[in-house]
């Protein structure tokens, strides 16, 4: 009898248990919802005030006189993420190909730790690298040498004399994520079925044609999911960018000009200069932004990865 | 048969020497990186850097060290991480013996993947906001609580991965002799998967005490060490950006020794979490 009872309450305390933890279950969800309602909620009066396409497109950031055009910001972040993807995505594609068809099974084993322990390093320690390496290159070698060879192109004029520029910022986040990238497109690569390669190889192909005809065909999808999902962390990164961009408030024109992304805006001025009527309300605007676009990338590129890993990505 | 050189030969010589190529140079740039903050950094480290808070004229270049900002961030991870371990580990159980493969459970997945993308600049936003509205001033409780969201999807998620890998048949055993799933959960998961649960806290601990953006205006910034939770504490992550900012060649340089410091724990962090994870199963029943 003592035991029965015994048993009633312990699937007594199971199912109390299970109720109290699927509360927390709703945790991460509502958390997604709150960030972005607490988003829309404190940058309603700037979005009130003015129409989303002047807000978004306006190029003159004067918060003092009321003027808030976000366009230098949006369009200094974009650069950036683009020069930094595009710097990153050949190279990570190559190395994650060497790793999972040429690569011996020890150098797998040295290099995936590796990477894993890479991405680990903080953003700040990227952005000194950046500071000490990175700017005095950009701006001693590479702007004199590219904007005098190719300077007639407006995407590498000189206009200005230091390193502190879009280019700088670009490399600094393509080193960043390239552990990341890596790391997802060598996981999706491995989801080729082995014998695919072994008949291709087979059949006299090498290994190249191997790679081009058969391992895309089935891993392409997969592929450029992780690059987006590479590049939505690359337009979120704050720090490592903001020490090596220059941080000045205009649309760049080359990439050797100073840029001012979004998240650099945040940093610098939130928390002072509260008194400006509409000014926190427009850095949280820029928060928005920033959230939105991130939320797409990263939305489109989890499900795509779900459906090819067979798992979500972590 | 003779080989004879095709097309797509060379194809494949040419693919193999831009693969060994971009091999050399991503491994080449993540080696400077690490080169880089040790050559800068040594020279400037000393044992005032890591023993003493700033005294006066610090950030001039005189005396004084960021023990300040070493506690600050041990505080502020070790509480995010803490706060978020209290909310992810039954997640991480719950997902694997309740949820499973379901409908529910497909949504909680990926709202926390969605979650980890999420920029830390846009939690600081929000964190400080949420702290405005309370009425709270930038604090180590405010930069602990952001820095439990910024970590929970982190842990929860590799915890999830990790307790995945749990061996169904020894689960099946224990509930065969009656026990609950509760009781499986508590007794036989965590125990078994100890390793890797301790591995994913590590892990998101290593994230926590990396991120400056987070907590640039949640936590604040302070010569002292913090003696509560509603004081502003400091953290390493910003003692590097504010020294690095700084027009001071001294300071510039302990702003390199900081990023060492800082480097230094991460790695530790991030190796030690490795060997744990590797230990899976060692110890337990197999």
């Amino acid at each position: 009898m003592t035991n029965s009872s015994n048993l009633a309450s312990r699937q007594k305390q199971e199912k109390t248990t299970r109720r109290t933890i699927f509360i927390i279950s709703l945790l991460p969800l509502t958390l997604i919802i709150a960030v972005t309602v607490a988003l829309v909620v404190r940058s309603w009066p700037i979005l009130e005030q003015y129409s989303l396409w002047e807000l978004l497109s306006g190029t003159v950031w004067k918060p003092m006189r009321g003027q808030f055009g976000f366009w230098p910001f949006i369009a200094g972040t974009f650069w950036v993420t683009a020069v930094g993807v595009i710097l990153a995505v050949p190279p990570c594609l190559l190395t994650a190909l060497y790793l999972a068809e040429y690569a011996r099974a020890t150098t797998r084993v040295i290099i995936k730790p590796l990477l894993d322990v890479l991405a680990a390093i903080p953003s700040v320690v990227y952005g000194v690298w950046g500071v000490i390496v990175i700017v005095p290159f950009v701006g001693d070698v590479l702007r004199p040498a590219l904007s005098e060879w190719l300077g007639f192109i407006p995407l590498f004029a000189s206009n200005q004399p230091t390193g502190y520029s879009i280019l700088s910022g670009g490399i600094v986040l393509a080193v960043m994520i390239s552990p990341f990238i890596i790391a997802v497109t060598y996981e999706v690569l491995m989801t080729a079925p082995q014998d695919w390669r072994l008949g291709s190889l087979g059949l006299g192909a090498t290994r190249w044609q191997t790679i081009r005809y058969i391992i895309f065909r089935q891993t392409l999808p997969g592929m450029i999911a992780g690059i987006v999902l590479g590049t939505s962390r690359a337009f979120g990164e704050t720090m490592a960018v903001m020490m090596v961009v220059g941080n000045v408030a205009q649309v760049p024109r080359s990439v050797f000009d100073a840029a001012y992304p979004l998240p650099a805006l945040i940093a610098n001025n939130y928390g002072e200069m509260m008194s400006i009527p509409l000014y926190d309300a427009a850095l949280l605007g820029a928060a928005l932004i920033l959230l939105v676009i991130v939320l797409i990338f990263n939305l489109a590129s989890t499900l795509v990865l779900q459906r090819l890993l067979g798992r979500n990505w972590v | 048969m003779k080989f004879r050189w095709q097309r797509r030969h060379v194809g494949e010589l040419i693919a193999r020497i831009l693969m060994y190529f971009s091999f050399v140079i991503v491994a080449g740039s993540l080696a400077l990186i690490l080169w880089t903050v040790l050559s800068k950094g040594l020279p400037a480290l000393t044992w005032d850097m890591v023993s003493q808070t700033p005294k006066g004229g610090f950030y001039l270049g005189k005396e004084g060290g960021i023990l300040n900002a070493i506690i600050g961030s041990l505080y502020m991870a070790g509480g995010g991480t803490l706060v978020a371990l209290l909310f992810s580990l039954p997640l991480a159980l719950y997902l694997e013996t309740y949820l499973g493969e379901s409908r529910w459970g497909y949504w909680v997945r990926l709202s926390l993947d969605v979650l980890w993308g999420i920029p830390s600049i846009v939690y600081g936003a929000f964190g400080f906001t949420i702290m405005l509205a309370l009425g709270m001033r930038a604090s180590l409780l405010g930069g602990i609580i952001v820095l439990s969201l910024l970590e929970l999807p982190i842990m929860t998620r590799a915890m999830d991965e990790v307790i995945r890998r749990m061996p169904r048949d020894l689960e099946q055993a224990a509930l065969a002799l009656g026990s609950t799933k509760l009781e499986v959960a508590i007794r036989v998961v965590i125990r078994q998967m100890m390793p890797g649960i301790v591995s994913a806290i590590l892990l998101a601990f290593g994230r926590g005490i990396g991120d400056a953006a987070s907590v640039l205006f949640t936590a604040g910034y302070t010569d002292r060490i913090p003696t509560s939770l509603m004081s502003p504490a400091a953290s390493l992550p910003l003692a590097v950006f504010f020294q690095l900012g700084t027009p001071f060649p001294e300071v510039q340089q302990r702003a390199y020794a900081s990023a060492l410091i800082l480097t230094i724990i991460v790695l530790v962090i991030s190796l030690g979490s490795r060997w744990i994870s590797a230990q899976v199963g060692k110890y337990s029943v197999k």
